[in-house]
């Protein structure tokens, strides 16, 4: 066992965990955080992203301890109180979810996305970068006009691509 | 139409909790003190089990029990049972062994689970799972569906030659007669690629066991928890129906592969009374892929027999159908009554007849996924119009609508009775909205860039609102298909509506509460919908096979009818009038010809005060339950037009246009139905273009993971224009058909169809990988320079 400590949400949380505590592992079953989802086990599906330091990260590639001191949002700390973060409204307002099990994943890498690219990015931007999110519902169609939707109203200045 | 009433485009109700990380699904939950389960899988696709040594497993730290097949069988839990008897052509009924929830005896495929570790934390679960000495005797195995009815090897000692049924449909002797006189006569082998659903949630399973009450309660990812409890406590004898309370929280998407009892639920249930605790289970992907009921898998060979004008005169189809190890629920009425039963399609065809046989082999079980037999039956059905089209010269459009159903209601050869419908309406559109005319233009620019253009459709047809039950019982179905609601008003006037359906995705917390809003003239927001729970909803047959419209939300219509009488009663008496003077309109009740009214609100609290109308002949309260069970199925059906450019250099197929016309009859929200169309179409171009399980020869499962299993992506996609023509249900109160799985039924012949016509080739098989399309374009190249 090893202690970890960071920050969630906003609020300071440690705990006692084994080393080979997964971040998902830990918001989950530690902080019963359970919005972030599990739905693979390579790496591959994005359901389990979550913003550590300001950037997206999948938290099932990452373990607790590598985040000790970090500053760590999960879906569940993304809306001002009662008032949804611009990217979750537009998801709603877009129909882009169905069974919501990919949902906070797509959220969380959607305002990323915007983050790195800056403004309402297109069409051909937002699908090559959610190749790191599957969807089996929804055709990524209304997935698509969410994020620029979404992207458009969080009024991130233009700018290119940061990579 | 009111803002939120049907046909509005109403956001769904259910998101806020979705978009802020507040679902609720199964592997959510948790209960104080529980353990976990992990399963001991056959790493073998056929073997006998001899011993399982525990010894070394029950030495490790937090394991809590170990247990077994012979554990099942000593306190009598039974096998996965085959829901739909199917007889031969010979009379003789189906072969369909159970599946025991741990092996007895032999393992059947890579993933049949052996033995159960349950322990204090998963991580020593599965150190447990993996230090269980298993003793196997490998046997050989047979994969391939071609060659398993030949084979040495004999999965089941009571399925002779690896076959649970050959089975036919339709007049073979008026076939034959009308090839005889053909003029022309197309012929196609195909096929149709198996399928991993892949739900984006893993399943799960969390049961627990009350010693105080002798009750179970058990969590599960299931799409229709009322039959999974059915076929728990009648058929696997886990626990009488009333000590069983089973929850389907939120549901992660389906597909159909939640449909299905599984053993891992089974033996979590039973499992949580033998060690005293909670025990949990939630399936990792790879997991899932070997043990997730799979989907299609069926190889066919059709003839298409026409007269000089190209009017279809007969149809033959010959298809093996694989199983899997053993028959899962519904896997025996896949291929023959969702399949064989639509193979005239959207065509007046005067004469079909069609084989099936079913087989088994060593691999993971295979059952209704998505669309369920009516898109291999699309499958066969337009690729082969397509083709006989082309060998006749005729363009496809034209073909296609020369030999239309025109007139209904129509009798197929094949059983169904198509009610309504107008396939040239959706034709017509689609070829407007894809501008079919300008495709020949399009094609001459694509040529000039070196580029490949091609164009291809789908008019498919589907049976949904499964199932008018006496008429599925006839047929072989273990069950009857009917759906039940209950409304219950609350003193306050809002509503709560039990329903039988189960939502994994389709969003039944909107449509639901659009009906009921509309009919009771109250706001969306006063109706709540209450589902999943058997504790909650008496019963109900769950969410599959575009059911839950055209069925659960007849259901509920039935029990508005009733609330609605009741409350005219109440309110006549409110009103001091006669009851059949009495209007409900907008939520208000009033006397015809006078100013007198009130509101719905009032009349739910007066009912429950009842101090104004006389209990003697009116009971207190406002609560009505319905059954309701359709009249025939629904025949949604519609036009999918995908147009491709292949880059023949490096077999690169790009989906440049799709459109979609479909008559889902009356639909409740647009936006709802859209989003099912283009989610179904993903699916279907999945199975075209990227997806496919594939099998080593001993029985391993290659593709096992999303490393190796190519899920469709936001970048394999494009924008899709998808509109409907509507000719409403005639067989259900609402007029609904049904939406959810049509564009899985469409798309594949849709893609295969427009890349075939851009190579001038049709030897191309699913999954069309850029690897295959190169190399059909290599040899198109050559026969055309030849
Ligand atoms: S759980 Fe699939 S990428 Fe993390
Ligand atoms: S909404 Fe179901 S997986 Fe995306």
């Amino acid at each position: 066992m090893t202690t970890v400590a960071m920050t969630v949400n906003g609020d300071s949380v440690s705990a006692d965990v084994e080393p080979r505590t997964l971040l998902v592992q830990f918001l989950r079953e530690n902080l019963l955080l359970t919005g972030t989802h599990v739905g693979c086990d390579t790496s591959q599906c994005g359901a389990c992203v979550v913003h550590v330091n300001g950037k997206a990260v999948k938290a099932c590639t990452m373990l607790a301890v590598q985040c000790e001191g970090a500053e760590v949002t999960t879906i569940e700390g993304l809306a001002d109180g009662d008032a949804l973060h611009p990217m979750q409204a537009a998801f709603q307002e877009h129909h882009g979810l169905q069974c919501g099990f990919c949902t906070p994943g797509m959220i969380m890498s959607a305002v990323d996305i915007v983050n790195r690219h800056g403004g309402a990015p297109d069409e051909a931007t937002i699908r090559k970068q959610l190749d790191g999110n599957i969807c089996r519902c929804t055709g990524y169609h209304n997935i698509v006009k969410a994020v620029a939707a979404g992207g458009a109203a969080m009024d991130v200045p233009a700018r290119e691509a940061a990579e | 139409m009111s803002e939120t009433g049907i046909g509005a485009r109403v956001r769904r109700k259910e998101d806020r909790r979705f978009v802020t990380g507040a679902g609720n699904y199964t592997d959510d939950v948790n209960i104080a003190g529980q353990a976990h389960a992990v399963f001991r899988r056959s790493e073998h696709a056929h073997a006998a089990v001899k011993s399982v040594d525990a010894s070394a497993a029950l030495a490790l730290p937090g394991v809590l029990g170990v247990f077994t097949g012979d554990d099942l069988a000593a306190d009598e839990v039974g096998a996965l049972p085959a829901g739909w008897m199917i007889h031969s052509k010979d009379g003789s009924p189906m072969n369909a062994p159970g599946h025991p929830c741990l092996v007895q005896g032999k393992a059947r495929y890579v993933g049949d689970p052996v033995a159960v570790v349950i322990a204090e934390t998963q991580a020593q679960a599965r150190a447990g799972a993996e230090a269980l000495e298993v003793d196997y005797e490998e046997l050989d195995a047979v994969i391939d569906l071609t060659e398993t009815q030949s084979s040495s090897v004999l999965l089941h000692d009571d399925a002779p030659k690896n076959t649970c049924y050959e089975w036919e449909l339709g007049d073979k002797a008026a076939t034959e007669a009308a090839f005889a006189k053909a003029h022309h006569v197309t012929r196609l082998s195909l096929t149709n690629n198996r399928l991993v659903p892949n739900a984006m949630e893993p399943r799960a399973a969390l049961a627990d066991y009350d010693a105080g009450t002798g009750s179970y309660t058990l969590y599960t990812t299931s799409q229709n928890p009322h039959v999974a409890r059915l076929v728990m406590s009648a058929f696997l004898n886990v626990a009488p129906e009333h000590k069983l309370r089973v929850i389907a929280p939120d549901v992660g998407g389906g597909f159909g592969s939640k449909i299905y009892v599984y053993p891992e639920e089974v033996v979590c249930t039973w499992a949580s009374k033998k060690v005293g605790r909670a025990v949990k289970w939630t399936a990792d992907r790879t997991e899932s892929f070997i043990t997730d009921a799979h989907g299609r898998d069926h190889a066919t060979d059709a003839q298409l027999a026409m007269d000089e004008r190209g009017r279809i005169l007969g149809f033959r189809v010959r298809t093996t159908a694989n199983l899997g190890a053993y028959p899962s629920l519904f896997a025996t009425c896949v291929p023959t009554y969702l399949y064989a039963t639509l193979l005239s399609g959207q065509y007046d065809i005067p004469a079909i007849y069609a084989e099936v046989d079913a087989v088994y082999t060593n691999t993971v079980p295979v059952d209704a996924y998505r669309g369920a037999g009516r898109p291999e039956a699309t499958f066969v059905v337009e690729r082969i119009v397509e083709v006989a089209a082309r060998e006749m010269g005729i363009d496809p459009a034209t073909f296609r609508k020369r030999n239309f159903v025109k007139k209904f209601p129509h009798q197929t050869p094949v059983i169904m009775t198509y009610d309504a419908g107008d396939y040239a309406a959706s034709l017509n559109r689609a070829c407007d909205l894809i501008d079919y005319k300008g495709f020949n233009r399009r094609r001459r620019d694509s040529a000039r860039n070196g580029k490949l253009r091609g164009i291809g459709f789908s008019n498919y047809i589907e049976a949904c609102g499964i199932a008018p039950s006496a008429a599925v019982g006839s047929l072989g179905a273990g069950v009857g298909l009917w759906e039940s609601a209950e409304v219950r008003v609350n003193p306050t006037g809002n509503v709560e509506v039990l329903t039988g359906s189960h939502s994994h995705g389709q969003g039944h917390e909107t449509t639901f509460a659009q009906l009921v809003a509309e009919r009771l003239g109250i706001g969306i927001d006063q109706v709540e919908i209450v589902h999943g729970d058997t504790d909650k909803v008496q019963f109900g047959m769950g969410t599959y096979g575009s059911r839950s419209g055209a069925v659960g939300m007849s259901a509920i219509a039935k029990a508005l009818d009733k609330v609605e009488a009741k409350a005219k009663k109440i309110a006549a008496h409110l009103l001091e009038a006669a009851e059949g003077d009495i209007e409900f309109k907008d939520g208000t009740f009033s006397v015809t010809g006078t100013d007198k009214s009130i509101s719905f609100p009032e009349v739910s609290l007066s009912a429950y005060v009842a101090h104004k109308f006389p209990t003697s002949e009116i009971e207190p309260g406002l609560k009505e339950g319905a059954f309701y069970d359709p009249s025939n199925f629904t025949f949604p059906a519609g036009c999918h037009i995908c147009e491709v450019e292949i880059d023949p250099a490096t077999g690169v197929t790009d989906i440049v246009n799709w459109v979609a016309v479909d008559d889902f009859g009356v639909v409740v929200n647009p936006m709802i139905v859209e989003g099912q169309v283009h989610g179904g179409i993903a699916q279907g171009v999945g199975q075209a273009l990227l997806e496919n399980a594939v099998y080593d020869s001993s029985g391993q499962l290659l593709t096992a993971s999303y490393m190796d299993y190519c899920m469709p992506r936001a970048d394999d996609l494009p924008d899709f224009t998808v509109d409907t023509t509507v000719t409403p249900c005639p067989s259900n109160p609402l007029g609904i058909k049904g939406c959810g799985e049509a564009g899985a039924i469409a798309a594949p012949a849709a893609v295969i169809n427009a890349i075939t016509d851009a190579l001038g080739h049709e030897e191309i098989a699913m999954p069309a990988t850029p690897q295959a399309v190169w190399r059909a374009a290599q040899v198109a190249a050559r026969e055309a320079a030849e």
